[in-house]
């Protein structure tokens, strides 16, 4: 039980920076999300069989999430720092492919990392290397990134104007892809080792990304896998999906992917320029 | 297993609305679930029936209202049921279409 509010929810979730992952420094969050709006609402104070009241509710289950959600947007556009929410199974090569990313393009836009696993600071001190703010959000027994853990790690993050934010979330294809985090892009990344028909075991989180960036194709000689067949899948789930074809390992189709996230990036940065 | 948040939710926005009731006063909650919402009721009833001790919902029934799912097609402009994401227009075979039903994930009411 939680202890400030006396609420069920999993208080074991942790946000740090890399290193610094022991219980007196991590600070621990809620990992739901309170209500702190009112709805309107009608009460019906109609006496029943049962003597029972019926209170029309009428409340979407995901509002608080999505609620945050567009506060998060909102700051992400106004300072121009382009969000994406990064998703697959585990051991896709989400890590990897942004390892490379950031040494690869690094002087060319400025990026942060917001890594999140259910344990271990592994990923993030992975990021560290590579000198680049990255915050760590540990979920416990939480299987996805919901948009108050973003909101509470982007706070001790501060990612910078003009930047890019990689959210990489729990390696998990099914649970994050009903929470809106306030991502600009979601992009989500399968393996080539992973099977062509990932997208029909997963249609919701393919009917709900941007961006589909299939990875290590470096093996694609040693594994049964038609690049055409999962796309077609996955644009019948998804018809304005759009698809990189990459090895993270050997760097392989990795210039188109930059080439997108640089031109989107630049793009942001210029809309909220304007507005200043 | 999202529906674990999810159920979170649904206690919290039960709490909210029955703002001031003993654990357990809640005889029956309404939960609208969309055929596409991506959320299973079995396991939502699974994740509820885990959490709901020591709420206000520890002793209500929970009734799951299913939502059909629909879409109009962007070619030929008809509508059609959806059930699936797979699923595609039956007039004329096209996988372009806009869901119009389906993804609800509502706490419809709740009976004290």
């Amino acid at each position: 039980m939680c202890s400030t509010c006396g609420c069920g929810e999993n208080e074991n979730v942790r946000i740090y920076r890399p290193g610094e992952a022991d219980e007196k420094t991590g600070d621990k969050i809620h990992a739901h999300l309170h209500h702190h709006h009112h709805h309107s609402h009608e009460h019906n104070h109609h006496e029943g069989h049962h003597h029972s009241t019926e209170i029309q509710v009428g409340a979407d289950i995901l509002s608080a999430n999505n609620l945050l959600a567009e506060r998060n947007r909102g700051y992400f556009e106004a300072l121009g720092i382009f969000a994406l929410n990064i998703i697959s199974s585990p051991g896709a090569g989400k890590t990897t492919i942004l390892e490379r990313t950031i040494k690869e393009i690094g002087g060319k836009a400025v990026f942060s990392v917001i890594e999140g696993d259910q344990h271990t600071d592994n990923d993030s001190k992975r990021i560290q290397e590579l000198h680049i703010p990255v915050v760590q959000v540990n979920t416990g027994e939480g299987c996805h990134l919901d948009a108050r853990m973003v909101n509470d790690a982007v706070k001790k993050l501060a990612p910078g104007k003009n930047s890019v934010l990689f959210i990489e979330n729990v390696g998990n294809l099914v649970c994050p892809s009903l929470f809106d985090l306030g991502e600009a892009k979601r992009i989500v990344i399968f393996s080539v080792t992973e099977g062509d028909d990932k997208p029909e075991k997963y249609p919701t989180i393919f009917h709900t990304s941007d961006l589909c960036i299939i990875n290590k194709t470096d093996l694609l000689p040693y594994v049964e896998f038609s690049t055409e067949k999962a796309k077609e899948m996955a644009l019948r789930l998804n018809p304005d999906l759009k698809f990189f074809e990459v090895s993270a390992k050997t760097g392989e189709g990795m210039q188109e992917w930059y080439n997108w996230l640089l031109s989107n990036s630049k793009e942001l940065n210029r809309q909220a320029t304007s507005k200043d | 297993m999202h529906e674990l948040s999810i159920a979170q939710s649904i206690v919290e926005i039960a709490e909210q609305y029955s703002e001031g009731s003993n654990n357990g006063a809640i005889k029956e909650v309404d939960i609208e679930i969309g055929e596409l919402s991506g959320v299973v009721v079995e396991a939502l009833e699974f994740a509820l029936e885990n959490i709901v001790s020591g709420t206000v919902l520890e002793k209500a029934k929970c009734n799951f209202i299913i939502i059909r799912g629909a879409a109009i097609c962007n070619e030929c402009l008809k509508e059609f049921e959806m059930h699936n994401l797979l699923d595609f227009c039956p007039h004329c075979g096209s996988f372009n279409r806009k869901i119009i039903n389906g993804k609800q994930l509502n706490l419809k009411s709740i009976k004290i």
